[in-house]
């Protein structure tokens, strides 16, 4: 059996050179402060302090309805006249909040100092004054800082920056006997629950004992990195995280990204061939979940066949998810927009992808709204403030956030992804008003 | 610098896409960092809007900042005009971009385009969401408002006319208080001439001074400019509020006054608040303590509805508008308590904590409050969540709405048999109180346990709010007490605790406050069952 499965045998396959529309103009996405909507969920004793404006704190309360959580651990020191004015000394003032807070929460261990549009443009220091309070309240509180303002990250490149910050207090190992295989192999993105315990499972049944995740449920058990770490990334948004491994002397495996039946096979597989576990094993542990994952699709692929797609710019996983919605459930791609394209990281994606698919970088949302009228496509992946205008509109939508929040990668999730994208067609079928 | 969990407000560049997106042709071009465009999902999703609202954003970058952010927004406006063709337009800055100073008004000026433009000038680090609707009104009417030649006097040869002004896009249930009162005028025999900024044009703001006076519902966006026209044009507004059945009879007093008319005797055909709360099944109702947070009107008008209507104890009041302060203030002197000026939730919180009533009316932020302590609450102000919308006619305003405030207040609230039942069976093993009502689906209290949020309230005292995520939470028994009182005084003994457990959640935290009040009064160092019970005696007087 072969390791990538011929779902589709397009004409031309490639679009690594393809022309990329690179538009510059408005842009219909969010900050870097979102991703705290998730990562302070993940990392279970970390808290993020915005250091911004009222317009932070009301993004991240109003962003994903994260009203629902009683008190959630993040929050914002909201920056007023008069610390603009300097009559109040910035850093007393953020030392006295970060007071305030920790004593309210002595659970946390771990603070995030969030730099966002208005730290920035006033340039406040946050490193110095994630230093001067880490040496405060360490060993009981480490403090760190990254930015996810809006100048400087689109929505997902603030996990990366979160991810990166967190580099220089993980651990050393040892670097390895030469020609000696990798250690431990690192999986890097945030990731659900349940997908990093299928995931391990999967890992370990192959012969791959020594697996970490990255962020880590708890702050305290941060994994080793070094030159005996192989990794891969869970996600396509962290260019600046594996630039940082990759200084530490970790070694990254390029693959495409664990979505679907084939990206999960061909990711597992970078691993795998790391670490010299033989194929037969390989076909051993990965052929039940993969016929499951097989099953569970064949549904959605008679749904969705034929059917045309348009991808606005919103999380980056939009590459991915374009080769998945195109190989795996025959679905033909309009546009795939996406808010950045790293091609290093994007490589063996792009490879999967119909040579003449019409990629953009950027935005400028009213001339790809104009595109996206023209198509007409069946389904319109976009944000949330454009969904239920372009439903208005007749056209049938799935929210770019939901497939952020959802687990939606490995074998076992390939259906669920793949309902994500049927869900509005049978929907649209079944209400008769 | 304010530490923040939750804020009541946005900043104030909302307030002016709330007034932007009420309006039909209007335009709001904002100079903004990437990543401000969040703000268009508040109403495509909360408010379910099937458009985008009219607002175009510079969406700059930090590779921006370095080169002409200035041009960027002169095409951004120019762009806009084009595509989109409005009557008027408004240009301004969010908090980022006041910060780079790039002048916005005097940008699009530069462009000389042939409609209104009018800058708006709302500082972010000080002023918040509904000072910016006001003043984003306030200038757009002062911009376009002309008497014209046509207006004729009300000299009785024609119906008296009035506008509505307040109503707004993301409004607490603008949509539905606007269709009542329309009615409620008609009825009375006055026309509307224009509702605005809520489906109102340029065209209709510019014939703003034509009507013979104006109907203010939401004084937090339009009494600026109701003041302006009065001043302006002579043209007189109504000060009541509608909320709640007296207020709405002075409302209707006030506007036939007015209008000079006389109010038709069938007016309050459909009102049912006076008699429900009359009817003897709402005996149960007296003097239940409430807990009033929210912006100015409706917390003055929920609080006077809560007292004088359904005939509950108004223990605590506050609101987040501190333009309002004055008028809440002076409202929270009929009850006799002191209002909270506060848009710290903390501090609301704490003051929840500290009062346990046995009802909140707040907002979306005291729902939460309430879910901690297993208070019952009802949502009677923005900030507005997707159920804030809903999909049937529910207002708050006029003869119906009296009927919602009515049906809205009583549902959370545990009916008046079911409680007494619960008092007496105590250890029904299907019906106790960490059962919820059942009217409720039995469910409600179930999700946090009465037991865990008063031991919370206990273990954290006046000083501290509680926290959801305390990692260990005190043994209510080993306790610090929840009031001042000097060490080793006011301990619980194993009966009393086993005894205060016995009475209903939803009073417990009252009555365990009370008994540490009386142990510390009477320097009482051990509280036993007799303590409880002479605490009982002590404050039912």
């Amino acid at each position: 059996m072969s390791t990538v499965i011929p779902i589709q045998t397009a004409a031309a396959t490639g679009c690594q050179t393809a022309p990329v529309l690179v538009e510059r103009g408005q842009r219909e996405v969010f900050c870097g402060l979102t991703g705290i909507i998730w990562l302070h969920r993940k990392i279970q004793d970390a808290f993020f302090l915005v250091v911004g404006s009222r317009t932070c704190a009301h993004l991240i309360q109003s962003a994903a309805g994260v009203m629902i959580f009683a008190e959630p651990r993040f929050g914002t020191a909201i920056i007023d006249e008069r610390d603009l004015a300097g009559l109040a000394d910035a850093n007393e003032e953020l030392d006295r909040v970060v007071q305030q807070l920790l004593a309210r929460r002595p659970d946390i261990k771990l603070l995030f100092l969030v730099g966002s549009c208005p730290s920035e443009v006033i340039k406040l220091d946050l490193s110095r004054a994630a230093e001067r309070l880490s040496r405060q309240y360490l060993p009981d509180v480490r403090v760190l800082n990254y930015s996810g303002s809006g100048i400087e990250t689109t929505f997902t490149q603030g996990e990366d920056a979160c991810l990166a910050s967190l580099l220089p207090v993980l651990p050393r190992s040892q670097a390895p006997a030469p020609g000696a295989a990798p250690a431990q192999l690192l999986i890097v993105g945030t990731l659900a629950d349940v997908v990093e315990d299928q995931m391990r499972k999967l890992l370990n049944d192959m012969g791959i004992a020594q697996v970490a995740f990255f962020p880590p449920r708890k702050s305290r058990a941060m994994p080793q990195v070094g030159p005996d770490t192989v990794y891969l990334l869970a996600q396509p948004f962290l260019a600046d995280t594996a630039r940082g491994l990759d200084a530490m002397g970790a070694r990254r495996l390029g693959a495409p990204f664990p979505l679907g039946s084939e990206g999960t096979t061909l990711w597992l597989q970078a691993a795998a061939q790391a670490f010299g576990v033989p194929q037969a094993r390989f076909e051993q542990v990965t052929a039940a979940p993969r016929a499951r994952a097989e099953q569970s699709l064949g549904r959605h692929r008679t749904a969705l066949t034929g059917k045309r797609i348009f991808f606005f710019p919103d999380s980056q996983l939009e590459i991915p998810l374009a080769r998945f919605v195109q190989r795996e459930l025959g679905m033909d791609l309009c546009e795939v927009g996406t808010p950045y394209l790293h091609r290093q990281q994007m490589e063996p994606e792009l490879a999967l992808l119909p040579a003449n698919t019409r990629l953009s970088e950027g935005q400028d949302v009213e001339k790809q709204l104009d595109r996206c009228r023209q198509d007409q496509p069946d389904l319109v992946v976009c944000g949330l403030g454009l969904a239920n205008p372009l439903e208005a509109e007749g056209m049938s939508t799935k929210w770019a956030i939901e497939l952020v929040f959802t687990p939606i990668q490995g074998y076992e999730q390939a259906g669920d992804l793949a309902n994500l994208f049927s869900r509005p067609l049978a929907r649209k079928l079944k209400l008769v008003a | 610098m304010q530490l923040t969990l939750w804020t009541y407000e946005g900043p104030p560049h909302i307030g002016a896409m709330r007034v932007a997106t009420a309006m039909t042709d209007v335009h709001y071009v904002m100079h903004a960092p990437q990543g401000d465009t969040y703000a268009d999902l508040l109403f495509t999703m909360i408010e379910r809007l099937p458009r985008r609202p009219p607002v175009t954003y510079t969406t700059f970058q930090a590779r921006d900042l370095g080169g002409d952010t200035a041009e960027l927004f002169k095409t951004a406006v120019k762009d806009a005009y084009d595509r989109f063709a409005p009557k008027a337009m408004l240009v301004g800055a969010s908090c980022t971009a006041e910060l780079i100073q790039d002048d916005p008004g005097g940008l699009a000026l530069a462009l000389n385009l042939p409609i209104p433009v009018v800058a708006l000038e709302l500082p972010a680090y000080q002023r918040k969401e509904n000072w910016g609707a006001s003043e984003t009104f306030y200038h757009l009417v002062r911009r376009l408002a002309k008497k014209s030649d046509a207006a004729s006097p009300m000299d009785g040869t024609r119906r008296p006319r009035c506008n509505i002004l307040g109503p707004s896009a993301l409004g607490f249930r603008h949509r539905d208080d606007v269709k009542e009162i329309r009615q409620l005028l008609t009825r009375l025999g006055v026309d509307v001439a224009v509702v605005a900024p809520l489906s109102a044009s340029a065209a209709d703001l510019q014939s703003l001074p034509d009507a013979d006076f104006n109907v203010l519902l939401y004084p937090e966006i339009a009494q600026t400019t109701a003041q302006w026209l009065q001043r302006q044009f002579g043209q007189p507004f109504t000060k009541t509020v509608p909320i709640g059945m007296s207020a709405t009879r002075e409302f209707v007093q006030e506007v036939a006054a007015l209008a000079g008319i006389s109010v038709p005797a069938d007016i309050e055909a459909d009102a049912h608040a006076v008699w429900y709360a009359r009817s003897v099944d709402s005996t149960y109702l007296t003097a239940k303590r409430v807990y009033v947070f929210g912006d100015a009107t409706h917390v003055i008008a929920a609080a006077r509805f809560a007292q004088d209507e359904m005939g509950f104890e108004v223990v605590g009041m506050g609101t987040y508008s501190r333009e309002f302060a004055r008028e809440v203030r002076d409202a929270a002197k009929l009850y006799g308590v002191e209002a909270l000026i506060s848009d710290d939730y903390l501090a609301v919180e704490a003051q929840i904590t500290q009062l346990q009533p046995e009802l909140i009316l707040g907002t979306q932020m005291e729902r939460h409050i309430a879910k901690r302590h297993a208070i019952p609450c009802a949502v009677i102000s923005a900030p507005v969540h997707v159920q804030d919308f809903p999909a049937r006619y529910a207002p708050q305003m006029g003869f119906e709405g009296a009927n919602v405030l009515f049906d809205t207040w009583v549902h959370p609230l545990m009916m008046g048999l079911e409680e007494h039942l619960l008092g007496m069976f105590r250890e029904d093993f299907e019906f106790h109180d960490a059962a919820g009502s059942s009217h409720l689906g039995g469910k409600a209290a179930a999700a946090q346990p009465a037991q865990e949020a008063l031991a919370e309230v206990t273990a954290h005292g006046d000083t501290a709010p509680p926290t959801a995520h305390s990692p260990a939470v005190a043994p209510a028994a080993t306790a610090a007490p929840a009031v001042d009182t000097k060490p080793g005084i006011g301990m619980w003994s194993t009966d009393a605790e086993k005894e205060l457990g016995k009475i209903p959640f939803f009073v417990r935290g009252k009555a365990r406050r009370n008994t540490e009040r009386f142990a510390s009064e009477m320097g009482i160092q051990n509280i036993t069952v007799e303590t409880l019970y002479d605490a009982k005696a002590h404050y039912s007087r």
